[in-house]
């Protein structure tokens, strides 16, 4: 192999990573968006003056959110190697790399879920109080709705977010496009490898944006 | 007429940095059923506390409380979602949900209720009638003013048959032409639909156009009580006649008086017109006296149907003649000579 682009040795590889950062992220999207809604409806449901306010349940998942959310993903992913064993007994592949995926998912997307449901106003939840709605009645059917636009926003955050770690995650095995960059490109020298694999990664970027922009819009009706 | 709300020794505190701050202090307040009750108060008077208490959106501190007979003192939070179906409420900022439309946030409640779908639906669109809607149905909150956006809030309060309706400063929000309207379908409401309405406000021109009974708020304690035509004829506290002299001009100022003064040698008196209207009768024959008199200042509208004004006149002549006109006025009416 030279240092060149070789069309018929790189596609099928491409193809191949692209397929496992889709996996990968989509597995991580499901998973960790939805834990992360439900820990960022509970912080805001929680916080004093809420819904269900218990001050000692919100400070202990404040806190918790608080150590998880700052670790750099590189260290968490060491971090959690014990729990992702456990979980994958073992298992070398790209599930594996979804556990610490998952998690940084769920701790940064709750606070985002969270800053956006705190911004919803109070005369709106007081109004349907006043209609006879109790607590989980409302979390269930008015919170969401109230806040969708900016959840649909902060969520594409995420997403680009987790495009971004499934690179760093190739590494301990996952597969897809970032271990295909360092593989085949970064560790061969073979710089155009490299270049494809960026421009491949810009406009996935660039799609999801547009297509969390389109939703938010929607969703926002303007 | 029965009591559809009652507040017996109602106090609430709240706890401030540590410190209790007083928002409502023995408030007693028996509001009848189908009446419009008015509580009047300026910005921090207590006003949404007190009827927030009513559907338990906040919790009194000591007190009674009772609605529709039931003693809802010591509810808790899941026995009062019984009591709010009961009971809507309207907002100062509509607080519609923005993420439905017309139709959805009408039907939110009944949703809470467990109507099902058919009777849900036909309801929404008799209550969209009622308001005069039916044909934004489908738009959402930000696509209409402010007075729509209220008769939305309007139609979700009534959807489930209340009661009882609060209205917290429904109309502050809204230009003085809208808010008529408003208050004219809050009217409506009571009349024809026999509604009990409270209504909260800083204005007493709403008071006015709309309410049968008012109490005056300041500082957490109710200082006044009364039908509407009591409290702007005889208001006995200084808060109350500030509110009474912001929408009644009937009666000259301190600066009115002195250019009157200025000008008119006579005797200065004002005299309140009410509803009998023999002020005519004796003003005709003054002459009988030697006195002559001149109208200078003065107005007389209608409150709650009823003649409600004064006027000020300048009399003129003998010391004695004057003091029997006066005399004779005092015998049918309210007379107050204004004092040089
Ligand atoms: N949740 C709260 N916590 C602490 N203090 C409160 C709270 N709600 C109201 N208060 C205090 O209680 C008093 C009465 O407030 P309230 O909102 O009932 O007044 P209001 O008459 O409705 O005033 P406005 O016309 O401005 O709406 C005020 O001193 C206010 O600061
Ligand atoms: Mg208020």
């Amino acid at each position: 192999m030279r240092n060149t682009w070789e069309g018929d040795v790189h596609l099928p590889l491409l193809i191949e990573a692209l397929g496992k950062t889709g996996y990968m992220v989509s597995l991580t999207l499901l998973i960790g968006g939805l834990l992360g809604l439900a820990l960022g409806l509970a912080l805001y449901a929680t916080r004093q003056g809420s819904l269900l306010p218990n001050r000692a349940v919100f400070a202990a998942l404040n806190v918790i959110v608080n150590i998880v959310r700052p670790i750099p993903f590189i260290i968490l992913i060491a971090a959690v190697q014990p729990l992702t064993v456990l979980l994958t007994g073992g298992y070398i592949g790209t599930e594996r790399a979804v556990i610490p995926l998952a998690i940084a998912t769920m701790f940064g997307f709750s606070r985002i879920v969270e800053q956006n449901l705190v911004t919803i106003e109070p005369g709106v939840i007081e109004a349907a109080r006043a209609s006879g709605a109790g607590p989980w009645r409302i979390l269930g059917t008015l919170v969401i709705p109230e806040a969708l636009g900016p959840l649909i926003l902060g969520f594409t955050f995420v997403f680009v977010a987790v495009i971004d770690m499934t690179a760093v995650a190739g590494i301990v095995g996952g597969g897809g496009l970032g271990n295909f960059a360092i593989s085949y490109g970064f560790q061969r020298y073979n710089t155009e490898v490299v270049w494809v694999a960026v421009i491949v990664i810009i406009v996935l970027v660039q799609l999801v944006q547009l297509l969390g922009n389109w939703l938010a819009r929607k969703a926002l009706r303007r | 007429m029965a009591a559809i709300v009652e507040l017996h020794g109602v106090t609430k505190q709240y706890r401030v940095d540590g410190k209790d701050v007083t928002a409502l202090d023995g408030i007693d307040i028996t509001v009848e059923r189908g009446e419009i009750f008015a509580i009047i108060g300026y910005s921090g008077a207590g006003k949404s506390t007190l009827v927030r208490l009513v559907n338990g959106l906040e919790r009194a501190t000591s007190g009674r409380i009772v609605v529709d007979g039931t003693d809802v003192s010591g509810f808790t939070e899941r026995q009062f979602l019984r009591v709010r179906t009961g009971i809507g409420m309207i907002f100062q900022r509509f607080n519609l949900f923005r993420s439905r439309t017309v139709a959805g946030n009408v039907a939110y409640p009944l949703r809470v209720a467990g109507w099902p779908k058919e009777r849900r639906d036909a309801r929404v669109a008799e209550l969209l009638d009622f308001v005069g809607l039916l044909d934004r149905a489908y738009s959402y909150p930000d696509q209409l003013s402010g007075g729509q956006q209220q008769r939305v809030g309007i139609a979700r309060a009534l959807a489930t048959n209340p009661s009882i309706v609060l209205a917290d400063e429904a109309t502050s929000a809204l230009d003085p032409e809208t808010t008529q309207d408003v208050l004219d379908l809050l009217r409506k409401v009571n009349r024809e639909l026999g509604v009990t309405v409270i209504v909260i406000t800083h204005e007493m021109e709403v008071v006015r156009s709309i309410a049968d009974r008012v109490a005056v708020l300041d500082s957490g304690r109710k200082i006044e009580e009364g039908s509407v035509y009591e409290v702007f004829a005889h208001p006995r506290t200084d808060t109350a006649k500030r509110f009474v002299s912001s929408v009644v001009h009937n009666e000259p100022n301190a600066g009115d008086l002195e250019r009157l003064q200025g000008r008119h040698e006579g005797r200065i008196v004002t005299a309140r017109v009410g509803e009998d209207g023999r002020l005519g009768a004796v003003l005709s024959d003054v002459a009988r006296h030697g006195v002559r008199f001149e109208i200078l200042f003065g107005g007389i509208g209608a409150l709650q149907q009823r003649a409600f004004g004064s006027l000020t006149l300048e009399l003129t002549g003998s010391d004695a003649g004057v003091d029997a006109v006066i005399a004779e006025l005092r015998a049918i009416t309210e007379v107050k000579e204004e004092s040089r």
